[in-house]
C-alpha cells in the first residue's frame, strides 16, 4: 500500500484531515442525489431509475434558465425548483401511478425507459459537450480556517443538503402532509378510507422529490461540468448513500452520504484511480455488516 | 317513508376473481342501525368493501341519501360522510395514537366528534396518545380504530368484525360504549358474528349466507331457529 511508503510528515497528515473535511463536504451533495430517491421509496416503494437523470435534467434547465435570462444559478434554483416539482407531479399522475401495484417490475421498467428518454433529450437539446454553470466568485471563493481552506461553495451545498433534510424530516413528523405520506406508506387502502386520494398524494411526494433533485442538480452544475450521460453515476452514488445510511432514514441518508464522500476522497488520497472505487467498497461493506443499512427505519 | 340514507340494489361484488356478493338489496335509513350476521365467507367484509368503495361495483348499485356512489374510490365515498372501522383494525403504525385519530378527520367534516370528544369516551387514548398505536392493546387498537372512524363525523359508519380477536370483558366494554357512540342521528351497520351481540344494538338486521341475504328483520323478534338456519343454511 502507497500509505506505507512515504513517512508522515506534519502537513501530509493535514492532508489526511482536509481529505475527510472535503469528503465531510462532499457527502452533502450526495445526501442531496439520495434525498428525493429515499423520500419516494419511503412514500410509494417506488425505486426511481431515472433519478439520476432527473437531476441532470435540473443542471440542465439550470443551464437553460441561467443563459437566457442571465441569473445567477442559485436564483435560478427559484424558477428550476418549482419547475421539477410540476414536472414531477405530471408525471406521476400520468404514467408512474400507473405501474405502481403489486409486481415490482413494471416500474422498474418505466422509470429505466423515461432514463433512456431522458438522456437522448437531452443529447439532442444539448449535444453531449460538457457544459457548466457560471457562478462567478462563489466557485472560487474559499474561508480559511487554520491551515486548512474550506470552499464556499461546498459548505454552502452541504449547509443546503442539512437544511434540506432537516425540512423534509420535519414535513414528515409535523404536517398534515407528512401525515398523509407516512398514512398511505403504511396502508394504501386504509389511507383511501381516511378521503386520502393515492394518486394524488404520490404526485405531491414526486413533486417534493423533483424539488429537492432540483436543487441536487444545480449544486452539481455549479459545482463540476455535466453532459447527458453522467445521469447513472450520480443516481449510484444517491442509492449509495441511501442505503448505507437505512431506508426511509432521512438524517442516515445524510450520514450515508457523508460516509460515501469520505471514502471517495480518502480513496483518492491514497491514490487518484481509487477515488470511486473506495466508495464503492466502502458501499459493500456497510452492506456486508450491516445489510439494512446503519439506522434502519422500515423493518420489511 | 322517506327515502333512505344507503340503498344497496342488486350488488355484486367481487373478492379479486371470486364472486362475494350476488345481488344484496339492503336499505339503511336515516339513524337506523342495522346488524349483517353470517358466517365465515358469507361476504360481510366483502359488502363493507363495496359500500365503502374498496371495492368498486356498479354505480347504481349502491345509492347514497339519493346519489349514485358505487362507481366512486374510496376516498370519494369518504368525502360524502361514510366511515369504515375495518376488520383487523389497519391502524397506521408509523402514526401515534393521537395522529391516528387525527388523520380520521382531516377531511374536515364538521359535527360532534373532536379529539377531546374521543378522550372522553376512550379516556385511556389520552394517556397513550403520544405512543405508536401498534405498541397498544388488542382493545385499545380498536378504540383508536372506532376513534378514527369517528373523527370523521360520518352520517353512517360501517363496523366491520370489532369484537375479532378482543378479549370477552373487553367487548363487552366496547359494546357498552356503542349506544352512546351511534347516538345523534348517526346510522351504523355492524358486521359481527356473535349474534347476539348483534342484535342486541341493532334494530334489524340482515343475514348473509353465501353472498346473499338468507334472512331480514327486526332484530327484537328474531327468531333463533330462523337464524341459524339462515345462517348456516341447514334446513
Amino acid at each position: 500500500m502507497k500509505t506505507f511508503r512515504a513517512p508522515i510528515s506534519g502537513s501530509n497528515s493535514l492532508d489526511w484531515v482536509n481529505a475527510i473535511v472535503q469528503g465531510t463536504l462532499l457527502g452533502g451533495l450526495y445526501a442531496l442525489f439520495a434525498a428525493g430517491l429515499s423520500l419516494i421509496f419511503g412514500v410509494m416503494r417506488l425505486v426511481n431509475i431515472a433519478h439520476g437523470d432527473l437531476i441532470v435534467l435540473a443542471a440542465y434547465l439550470g443551464l437553460t434558465v441561467t443563459t437566457i435570462l442571465g441569473l445567477h444559478p442559485l436564483l435560478a434554483l427559484l424558477l428550476v425548483v418549482p419547475a421539477m416539482a410540476l414536472f414531477g407531479y405530471i408525471l406521476q399522475r400520468g404514467i408512474l401511478n400507473q405501474t405502481l401495484g403489486k409486481d415490482i417490475l413494471p416500474p422498474l421498467l418505466v422509470t429505466f425507459g423515461l432514463s433512456v428518454i431522458l438522456q437522448n433529450g437531452l443529447l439532442e437539446i444539448y449535444s453531449a459537450d460538457p457544459q457548466k454553470m457560471n457562478a462567478g466568485a462563489l466557485e472560487t471563493a474559499s474561508i480559511p480556517v487554520g491551515e486548512l481552506s474550506f470552499g464556499v461553495l461546498p459548505v454552502l451545498t452541504f449547509a443546503i443538503a442539512v437544511a434540506v433534510i432537516a425540512a423534509l424530516q420535519w414535513m414528515f413528523y409535523h404536517t398534515a402532509l407528512g401525515r398523509a405520506f407516512r398514512a398511505t406508506s403504511d396502508n394504501q387502502e386504509t389511507a383511501q378510507l381516511m378521503g386520502l386520494n393515492r394518486r394524488h398524494i404520490f404526485g405531491l411526494a414526486m413533486a417534493l422529490a423533483l424539488g429537492v433533485t432540483a436543487i441536487a442538480g444545480i449544486m452539481l452544475g455549479i459545482r463540476t461540468s455535466f453532459d447527458p450521460s453522467i445521469g447513472g453515476g450520480r443516481l449510484v452514488f444517491g442509492f449509495e448513500a441511501v442505503i448505507i445510511g437505512g431506508l426511509g432514514n432521512m438524517w442516515g441518508t445524510l450520514v450515508g452520504g457523508v460516509i460515501l464522500g469520505v471514502a471517495q476522497t480518502v480513496g483518492a488520497k491514497i491514490d487518484p484511480g481509487w477515488q470511486l472505487l473506495a466508495g464503492h467498497i466502502a458501499f459493500l461493506i456497510i452492506l456486508a455488516v450491516r445489510p439494512n443499512g446503519l439506522f434502519p427505519r422500515i423493518s420489511e | 317513508m322517506p327515502d333512505p340514507l344507503l340503498k344497496l340494489s342488486g350488488l355484486e361484488a367481487f373478492y379479486s376473481d371470486f364472486q362475494a356478493l350476488f345481488g344484496v338489496d339492503l336499505e339503511v335509513a336515516q339513524g337506523e342501525v342495522l346488524a349483517i350476521i353470517g358466517a365465515n365467507g358469507a361476504g360481510k367484509t366483502t359488502l363493507m368493501r363495496a359500500i365503502s368503495g374498496l371495492t368498486k361495483s356498479a354505480a347504481n348499485m349502491v345509492t347514497y341519501s339519493g346519489e349514485a356512489i358505487g362507481a366512486l374510490r374510496a376516498d370519494q365515498v369518504a368525502t360524502r360522510g361514510i366511515a369504515l372501522v375495518p376488520e383487523g383494525r389497519q391502524l397506521f403504525p408509523s402514526l401515534s395514537v393521537e395522529e391516528n385519530l387525527i388523520i380520521g378527520s382531516q377531511l374536515g367534516r364538521k359535527g360532534p366528534w373532536s379529539l377531546n370528544a374521543i378522550y372522553k369516551l376512550f379516556p385511556i387514548l389520552k394517556e397513550r396518545r403520544n405512543q405508536q398505536s401498534t405498541s397498544l392493546s388488542g382493545g385499545q387498537q380498536q378504540m383508536v380504530a372506532i376513534g378514527r372512524a369517528l373523527m370523521a363525523n360520518p352520517d353512517l359508519i360501517l363496523f366491520d368484525e370489532i369484537s375479532l380477536g378482543l378479549a370477552p370483558i373487553i367487548i363487552k366494554d366496547i359494546y357498552a360504549a356503542l349506544p352512546g357512540i351511534i347516538g345523534e342521528g348517526m346510522s351504523a351497520l355492524i358486521v359481527e358474528q356473535d349474534i347476539t351481540k348483534a342484535l342486541s344494538v341493532s334494530r334489524r338486521f340482515y343475514c348473509l349466507q353465501e353472498g346473499r341475504v338468507s334472512l331480514s328483520g327486526a332484530s327484537a323478534t328474531a327468531a333463533r331457529e330462523d337464524i341459524s338456519r339462515a345462517y348456516f343454511g341447514v334446513e
